[in-house]
């Protein structure tokens, strides 16, 4: 008796969640747009705790 | 009136960007400013071809746009939710600004940017805001929306991306744990393993080879069989009969229990090929983009003339004689002619010609042109894909489809391999059997071919090339050069007797929007040459007109508020501007304008202004003449100023014998007065060409020549998607981008050395690899038939030996910023990148 006959089952189960969350974020849209995301990360920040501009749609009315 | 904030900082690269900082400004949003790329930023200054139009929009509330463009956000809301394409989006700045929509109009649930695309999906309350106010709100930023038309056709592909990439995922990670399992194996058999160890290795990754081949692997079996359907043969065909082969051969072995299994070898080949697709298909992708693009940036919108007055429609709704309003300042959506006023239309969309053409009742306006004078009501004589903008998209549509595929050789290579491996793997049965009939030549036969099948591997060619090509276009993407196909890169990089540069003068080699090019001044004139610059800024500042711009833009100040104020200002349509300026009375304009009551006195003195007025026109430019108090003081010549740059990247690019040509739709003695300024024979300097002739110039190069387009504009449009290879330089129309190969996305011309000098560069890297893996496979053919090598080695040499292609693919010198001394630093971009390189060690 040895304990591959439990590691390697178990292993290929851990790769199996792996491929289907990989596959759960391919059906989810998270792989369809790689650039965006990653400026997105780095400039979302204090700036949506700030109040609100003083009523700003008027000033692109013409 | 916020424009005394727009000197303090730096300097703007369009309005767009001016307009765009006023209202972010006003927003209480500055930070953008520091999150910006600052180099680009400092190295746009210039002109540039982006603007707020300051349209309305209307049309975007109408019910008939709203259903083709617009559809609700989810079943149970009232929100709805549009995508629209923005020109303008170019670096991570616009990120975040865009996607701060929701705080700048109120009723944006949500905005959210594509960066790659260019487009913004926005979901927005219709009981709160109009479409239209948030398309104006876009357009006041400097990103002017079009419609994203196509979004169902698109909605499909991306289907087909995600379908692709799981299916990449689960061979992938099959791949990888079969090998772990086989490297078990491998490592094992110099030992004794248990036999139980052995089976259940064996098993799991004949169960885990299973699902990669019945899965992910499917694709290729069923390319085959379609292929064989149509009666005919695909790559499809001999690579899924190795694989079901193979997989059979596998399974086989493994219920018997013995005898050899090449799980390992199907699921990676599985993988590698998939890669192989998934790049393909997205090289694919980019094209048929290009294609929508062009759609979507032609004008959607149009003021027609109805009985219940003049109202906004998509032109989608325009009919064959309808009436159309063209406002001044907006691009005409129709073919048509002039029913009512007089105007001046910026062509150059179409014809790449600078000066505007007058037109009265009666003549022809494009769509695509801009009205620059007055109102004009247009009949409607075509629409859509039936003018001569939709005719040119066309164009560039077939020319883009009549360039060579991408080369293909080293797929050939691979198909012609694997036969070959196949012939020479029952050659070395057959030998081994024929030498050595009874002692056991067969079963050694055998051995060597099962050897020689697992220890060649086309791997060098068919995966280690799209790699370098893959790596290539992302370092030259960081170093400014946006190439959107592989065969560009190929075509650029191999050398050929005849290499032909056509080069478009608007906007490539000039700069493309007027400026100031000279300043005479008056024998008697009582001024200097800053007073008078000043003077001409203060009196031109605020004006919309193109030349008055230019004019503003010259003097050297620093602070706009340091400028005197000038009142009475009176500006006439077609002449000049005039008003009074610290108690002189100015006028600039033309001849009969600005020396309206000084004609006599100019006539009269031996002025170098009539000497200068004469070289101008002789130059093609214009001249714009200024007088103070009725005396001639000053003449500027207005013109298209040559890029600084451009002699020099003309120069190198001659010295690598690059055969120079100027297309250009503008005047032929402009275009002439240009190539003798860079020293381009005057035969090579064709002016006057329309965008179809460009086209068929390309072409008849091409029957001779590898043709190099370089260009800026909607009428290079054609010839950029026709000729070898299409470049589009800093702040080309969209359209033009969207039909070239290769995009410079920093200004000036010197992008294109440093493009020659990667594509060169890759392809050695490319001819390195090649070389490389027909080397190891000759010598492990050879060792293995001969039976040097044993399946085993030769399974554990393989990967090793296919390691070492890739790692010497992604470490192959390709696109490199020039290397330039500090001392020389101020200089860089416009420095000869030299052109002796270190060779790749391989």
């Amino acid at each position: 008796m040895s304990v591959l006959f439990i590691v390697l089952p178990l292993a290929i189960v851990i790769v199996g969640a792996a491929v289907w969350a990989f596959v759960w974020g391919v059906r989810h849209g998270q792989f369809d747009d790689l650039d965006t995301p990653a400026t997105r990360v780095a400039l979302e920040d204090d700036d949506y705790a700030a109040p609100h501009a003083p009523a700003p749609a008027e000033r692109t009315r013409p | 009136m916020l424009a005394e904030h727009a000197a303090q900082s730096t300097p703007f690269c369009c309005t767009g960007c001016q307009a765009a900082y006023e209202v972010i400004r006003g927003c209480g949003l500055e930070r953008y400013y520091a999150l910006r790329d600052q180099a680009q930023a400092a190295n746009s200054t210039g002109g540039s071809t982006l603007r707020a139009t300051d349209r309305r929009f209307d049309e975007y509330d109408d019910e008939t746009f709203q259903a083709l463009y617009a559809r609700p956000a989810s079943a149970d809301t009232h929100l709805r939710r549009i995508e629209l394409l923005l020109q303008g989006v170019h670096c991570s700045a616009c990120v975040w600004l865009l996607e701060k929509l929701p705080q700048v109009v109120k009723g944006v649930v949500e905005a959210r940017l594509e960066v790659g695309r260019a487009v913004i999906t926005v979901t927005w309350d219709p009981h709160v805001v109009p479409l239209s106010t948030i398309a104006r709100a876009l357009d006041t930023l400097g990103y002017t929306p079009h419609p994203a038309r196509g979004t169902r056709a698109r909605d499909i592909r991306r289907k087909d991306d995600r379908v692709m990439l799981a299916r990449l995922g689960i061979a992938g990670a099959i791949a990888a744990n079969v090998m772990l399992i086989f490297l078990a194996l491998y490592a094992g058999a110099f030992e004794t393993m248990e036999a139980s160890h052995v089976q259940l290795f064996r098993w799991v990754s004949m169960a885990l080879s299973v699902i990669a081949m019945f899965g992910p692997g499917w694709m290729f079996v069923r390319g085959a069989l379609a292929a064989l359907r149509a009666r005919a043969l695909s790559l499809d065909v001999p690579i899924s009969l190795g694989l079901l082969a193979g997989t059979v051969w596998g399974v086989v072995n493994t219920i018997r229990g013995e005898g050899d299994i090449y799980f390992d070898s199907i699921s990676v080949l599985i993988f590698f090929l998939l890669v192989g697709r998934f790049i393909q298909q997205r090289q694919q992708r980019a094209a048929a983009d290009s294609v929508e693009l062009l759609f979507s940036l032609t004008p959607s919108v149009a003021s027609r003339v109805g009985e219940d007055g003049i109202r906004e429609v998509p032109v989608e709704a325009l009919r064959v004689s309808d009436v159309v309003v063209v406002l001044a300042g907006a691009s005409v959506p129709v073919d048509g002619v002039v029913l009512v006023g007089s105007s001046s239309v910026d062509r150059s969309l179409l014809t790449g010609e600078t000066k505007p053409v007058a037109v009265r009742v009666g003549d022809h306006v494009e769509a695509g042109t801009i009205n620059l004078g007055g109102l004009l009501r247009v009949r409607v004589e075509a629409t859509g894909e039936s003018t001569r903008v939709g005719k040119l998209m066309r164009l560039v549509e077939e020319g883009s489809r009549t360039k060579p595929p991408f080369i293909q050789w080293t797929d050939q290579l691979a198909i012609h391999f694997i036969v070959a491996m196949l012939v020479l793997g029952l050659a070395t049965i057959a030998l081994w059997w024929l030498a050595l009939p009874h002692d056991g030549g067969l079963s050694r036969g055998l051995t060597n071919a099962i050897a020689l099948l697992v220890v060649t591997c086309p791997c060098g060619l068919g995966l280690a090339t799209p790699l370098v090509m893959t790596m290539a276009m992302g370092r030259s993407a960081r170093l400014g050069i946006l190439a959107k196909n592989a065969a560009a890169i190929e075509a650029l990089g191999t050398r050929t007797t005849h290499r032909t540069l056509l080069v478009d003068k608007t906007g490539t080699l000039t700069e493309g929007t007027p400026s100031v090019t000279s300043w005479t001044l008056a024998d008697d004139c009582a001024f200097t040459l800053t007073d008078v610059q000043r003077l001409a800024a203060a009196l031109e500042a605020g004006s919309q007109h193109h030349v008055a711009k230019a004019i503003a833009r010259v003097a050297p100040h620093s602070e706009p508020s340091d400028l005197p104020t000038a009142s009475d200002v009176r500006e006439v349509l077609g002449a000049g501007r005039e008003g009074t300026i610290q108690g002189h009375h100015i006028r600039i304009g033309t001849r009969a304008f600005a020396l309206a009551s000084a004609a006599n006195s100019i006539a009269a003195t031996s002025n170098p202004l009539t000497r200068a007025e004469n070289e101008i026109l002789a130059r093609g430019e214009s001249p714009v003449f200024l007088s103070i108090n009725h005396r001639p003081v000053a003449l500027l010549s207005i013109g298209d100023r040559i890029r600084a740059d451009a002699p020099q990247v003309l120069a190198n690019l001659r010295a690598r014998g690059w055969h120079i040509r100027i297309a250009s739709g503008d005047a032929p003695q402009v275009v002439q007065h240009v190539g003798a300024a860079l020293g381009i024979p005057a035969n090579d300097c064709l002016g006057g060409l329309a965008p179809e002739a460009k086209l068929a110039l390309v072409r008849a190069s091409r029957e001779h020549a590898t043709t190099v387009m370089l260009g800026d504009g909607v009428n290079d449009a054609p010839a950029l998607a026709a000729a070898s290879v299409g470049i589009a330089v800093q702040g080309g129309a969209e359209a033009s981008l969207a039909a070239t190969d290769i995009y410079l996305t920093r200004p000036g011309l010197a992008g294109v050395l440093t493009l020659l000098d990667g594509a060169e560069r890759t392809m050695r890297a490319i001819r390195w690899c090649v070389i490389a893996s027909i080397a190891y496979n000759i010598v492990a053919a050879a060792l293995s038939i001969t039976g040097i090598i044993n399946p085993l080695l030769a399974a554990i040499i393989m990967p090793m030996a296919s390691l070492t292609v890739l790692l010497l693919a992604l470490r192959m010198p390709t696109f490199a910023a020039p290397r330039v001394r500090p001392a020389a630093a101020r200089s860089a971009s416009i420095e000869p990148i030299p052109t002796a390189l270190p060779e790749p060690t391989p």
